[in-house]
């Protein structure tokens, strides 16, 4: 095999699997903390996308700028989906908090579907060209500047995370709360406040995702959460539902078979790798890679 | 009064109900409204197919259109390819669609609640990608064209008032066959797993196998309808086994109730004359599901007319049975009762 | 005639240890009480007979033949039956439907039966719902003329009531409840503790986990004692009452404990 084709695809494996761990991360981050399974994650993932999209094309075709809107508007979406769909219904059997989730994802891509149009939208080269600065040549194989933002945001989304989750006080927190919602309630910490910032920190990882998903490919459309959502669920999954770190390996796992599976031949099942995964790590040791062999509650199991 | 004469009256509104059912393509011959009462009808089997599950037995299964489009293409093949005549491939796609469901069925509801909802989501999306994948087998995204229509042992199906009676037909043995299955032992132990599924395995009840019964009998439901379905519209593509799907199911569910019989019809019922009665609304169909799911768990989560049964049974024709007891409370001194 | 044998059973939580070789033998006819503070692993032993949390290690024997490594329903069906310390009914099932799950396992109607409707089918029923009456009759005005009602809509005591009759329909030669008084008055309560005799006056064993003292004393054969997963004491009524250990354990234990 070529060195440099198995190179050049372990970087766009990389890449594109560090945007899975990313919006893995995201999920595990809410269902660590509110032990409740969120379906409208592809979805604010996917409005995240939409956002970057307008801000390049509306104000001004700066990478970080288009992360740094789309990072407060998913965050504030979060906190409206906390409220709406769990805020609310604490005391409801935790079905209905699902079946909220499922009918705001609906809500989204419809609204989506009415302001942007169903069809597939991209951003016009002219500006893509001011925001790619070209590519660096390693090792004779061409690593774009898209990529190695991609992957430098993620690194730096996941290093920030981990401090403020091990380092902060307010990560501390959260911690206490994931483990023991009851227990920190008692011991004076607002826990209706905690659920809704790692719902918005958690929205937050998936609206990156989108901008960066929505700029690599140069693809915007409204079922493009879809997709990515459940592959979020299955990385989750894989990597132990309460587990961050389990997250980012088990998306970047998925990533790489993925790309590797299209240079061997199988490209239109690619994405069945993901669903596979979680069937056989939930067959074989429920608990995720850094879980364990027992499978992890949700709330109201 | 015989009994049998006594069960008759007492059900009277039923039969006025099935009698007008049964006289309406008589006196409506805009060929539009029959084919939105058969759409109702469709959609009547598959919302209490999925009520099996997520009403009676209080699992929360969201990926239920896959088995709709198993029996859709199972059946479409089955009369195409291996020339069955249709009330075989009818059963033959409920039976293939019963299998499928015992597979996904046997290994997940070994896990807990979340990871039987999350796979049901995975194999729909599963199948719809096999779908639109697997060319040979499936035809993709151009699906399959010219699937014969019904012809019942000579008897050929072609106008929509034949298709009406049909599914009409397949309606009540739904119904019918429904309310015998929850009034009786099987009923209760499901009814008894969503109560309280502790308590019920301390009873005997042998939980996980009779979750797996009820996921067998969901997914063969729903095979007759996608086999319905199949022949009556002649074309099937992935497009209509999306998860959307399921979840307008999970829509009707919401509007109409569960965990009853009469919820799912009403749900059903609402929720597809709607978006017909309101056309220039069909673009927004999909949002009206998306708040419905979203108002009515935050307003009245358990729906129109779910969280106890409703009967329309009269009353008046029943034995007035005296409370006999066979002994006094021998466990207190005379006195006061509760 | 031994009916239960537990032997060395230790049930541990991932640290903390609520059963610790905890050894009893019941023999059939008995009416054992087990006692002891809160947390002293009464409810896990119970879960550990039944099923629902299988032991650590050690065994439990119910004629014989072994009963850890059993599934809950396959428990039941040897013929050991349970109420809840925190009520467990059907809640939105009738009163009868909640009595006839009880009695269910030992019918054999499935769907197809259930379809087509042999004979059988309705013979089995009606055998079924007679079953159930005579036993909700023990009660008599309390729970029969409610037959149709759904198990969330009677009052406090009749819920437990009807837990208990839930639990004898399917005549079980064992038969253990946790904390039945719970909640009574002592009229009521004095209705449970006549009842317990009455159930061991028609061939069941009965253990009990109970609270009230007055309860524990005048119905029981013998008591068993734990106390932080331990068995700390066993014998008649008389002999507990005056067992030192028993008392320290509620009075002064936390003091033992404090000092070590």
């Amino acid at each position: 095999m070529d060195f440099q084709i198995l190179f050049e695809q372990f970087i766009n494996g990389i890449t594109q699997g560090s945007v899975y761990a990313l919006l893995a991360l995201g999920f595990t981050m809410i269902f660590g903390t509110l032990r409740m399974v969120t379906f409208a994650h592809g979805e604010v993932y996917m409005i995240g996308a939409y956002v970057g999209f307008e801000v390049i094309r509306l104000l001004h075709p700066s990478f970080f700028l288009a992360l740094a809107v789309a990072m407060a508007a998913t965050a504030l979406l979060g906190v409206i989906i906390e409220i709406l769909a769990f805020h609310f219904l604490r005391d409801a059997p935790h079905a209905t908090s699902l079946l909220v989730t499922i009918g705001i994802s609906i809500l989204l891509v419809n609204l989506a579907q009415l302001i942007w149009g169903p069809e597939t939208k991209a951003l016009p080269y002219s500006l893509l060209d001011r925001m790619d600065y070209g590519e660096i040549e390693v090792g004779g194989i061409y690593i774009s500047y898209l990529q190695m933002a991609v992957l430098g945001v993620t690194v730096l989304l996941m290093a920030l995370l981990y401090i403020l989750i091990n380092k902060t006080k307010l990560g501390m927190v959260i911690r206490a709360t994931a483990q023991d919602y009851e227990a920190a309630y008692a011991m004076g910490v607002g826990v209706n406040g905690i659920f809704m910032i790692a719902f918005a920190i958690g929205s937050m990882l998936g609206g990156v995702a989108g901008v960066l998903i929505g700029v690599y490919y140069n693809l915007f459309y409204p079922t493009m959460g879809g997709l990515y959502g459940l592959k979020a669920f299955s990385a989750s999954v894989v990597g132990g539902l309460t587990s961050l770190p389990g997250a980012v390996v088990a998306g970047l796992i998925i990533g790489i078979v993925e790309t590797f599976s299209v240079e061997f031949g199988a490209s239109n099942f690619r994405h069945l790798f993901s669903f596979l995964f979680m069937i056989l790590i939930l067959l074989f040791r429920p608990g995720g890679l850094f879980g364990g062999r027992e499978l992890i509650q949700a709330r109201g199991d | 009064m015989s009994n049998a004469l006594r069960q008759i009256l007492a059900n009277l509104p039923y039969l006025a109900i099935i009698a007008i059912m049964a006289f309406l393509p008589l006196v409506i011959s805009n060929q539009y409204y029959i084919q939105v009462l058969i759409f109702i009808g469709i959609y009547i089997i598959l919302t209490l197919s999925l009520n099996l599950l997520n009403g009676y037995v209080g699992l929360l299964s969201i990926g239920h259109a896959a088995f709709y489009g198993i029996g859709a293409y199972a059946s479409a093949k089955l009369a195409m390819e291996a020339g069955l005549p249709f009330p075989l491939a009818m059963l033959g796609a409920g039976a293939v669609a019963g299998v499928f469901g015992y597979l996904i069925a046997k290994p997940t509801l070994r896990l807990s609640g979340i990871y039987m909802t999350l796979a049901t989501l995975g194999f729909n999306m599963i199948f719809f990608l096999i779908l639109q994948n697997w060319m040979s087998f499936t035809n993709g995204p151009l699906g399959i064209m010219d699937i014969p229509a019904p012809s019942i042992f000579g008897y050929a199906i072609e106008s929509r008032t034949q298709y009406y009676y049909l599914i009409f037909f397949l309606v009540l043995l739904t119904i019918v066959s429904m309310h015998r299955l929850m009034t009786c032992r099987f009923g209760r132990a499901l009814v008894s797993i969503r109560e309280n599924e502790l308590a019920a395995e301390a009873m005997g009840v042998h939980t996980t196998r009779y979750k797996i019964q009820a996921f067998v009998l969901a997914a063969f439901y729903a095979g007759l309808a996608g086999s319905y379905y199949a022949h009556f519209v002649k074309f099937v593509s992935p497009d209509s086994f999306y998860i959307y799907e399921s979840f307008i199911l999970l829509a009707m569910l919401a509007f109409g109730g569960q965990g009853n019989l009469i919820g799912p019809v009403v749900g059903a019922t609402v929720l597809v004359v709607i978006p017909e009665v309101f056309r220039f609304m069909q673009e927004y169909r999909m949002l009206v599901y998306g708040g419905i799911l979203v108002i009515m768990m935050l307003v009245r989560r358990q729906g129109l007319l779910g969280g106890r049964n409703y009967s329309l049974r009269l009353p008046w024709f029943d034995d007035q049975q005296k409370a006999v007891y066979t002994r006094g409370d021998k466990f207190l001194p005379e006195e006061e009762v509760d | 005639m031994s009916l239960l044998e537990i032997t060395n059973v230790t049930k541990d939580f991932g640290g903390l240890e609520a059963l610790h070789d905890v050894f009893m033998q019941i023999n059939e006819g008995d009416i054992i009480s087990l006692i002891g503070p809160n947390g002293a692993g009464k409810t896990t032993l119970f879960n550990c007979i039944t099923g629902t949390m299988p032991p650590n290690s050690g065994s439990i024997k119910f004629q014989g033949a072994e009963l850890v490594g059993l599934q809950p329903h396959e428990v039941a069906r040897r013929g050991i039956a349970r109420t809840f310390q925190h009520i467990r009914l059907f809640n939105r099932m009738t009163v009868l439907d909640n009595v006839l799950v009880g009695n269910d396992y030992k019918g054999r109607t499935g769907i197809f039966s259930g379809l087509f409707r042999p004979p059988r089918v309705g013979r089995e029923e009606r055998a079924s719902k007679e079953k159930c009456r005579d036993v909700l009759s023990m009660f008599g005005e309390r729970l029969l003329p409610r037959l149709n009602q759904y198990a969330d809509m009677l009052s406090y005591a009749n819920r437990r009531r009807l837990e208990i009759a839930r639990a004898l329909v399917s005549e079980p030669r064992l038969i253990l409840l946790d904390e039945p008084t719970a909640g009574m008055n002592p009229h009521e309560t004095q209705g449970i503790v006549d009842l317990i005799r009455w159930i061991r006056e028609r061939g069941h064993t009965v253990v009990v986990i109970e609270h009230k003292m007055k309860v524990v004393m005048t119905v029981s054969d013998r008591i068993v004692v734990l106390d932080h997963g331990e068995k700390i004491a066993e014998g008649t009524p008389d002999q507990i009452a005056t067992n030192k250990d028993v008392i320290e354990a509620y009075m002064g234990g936390r003091q033992r404990a404090q000092t070590q």
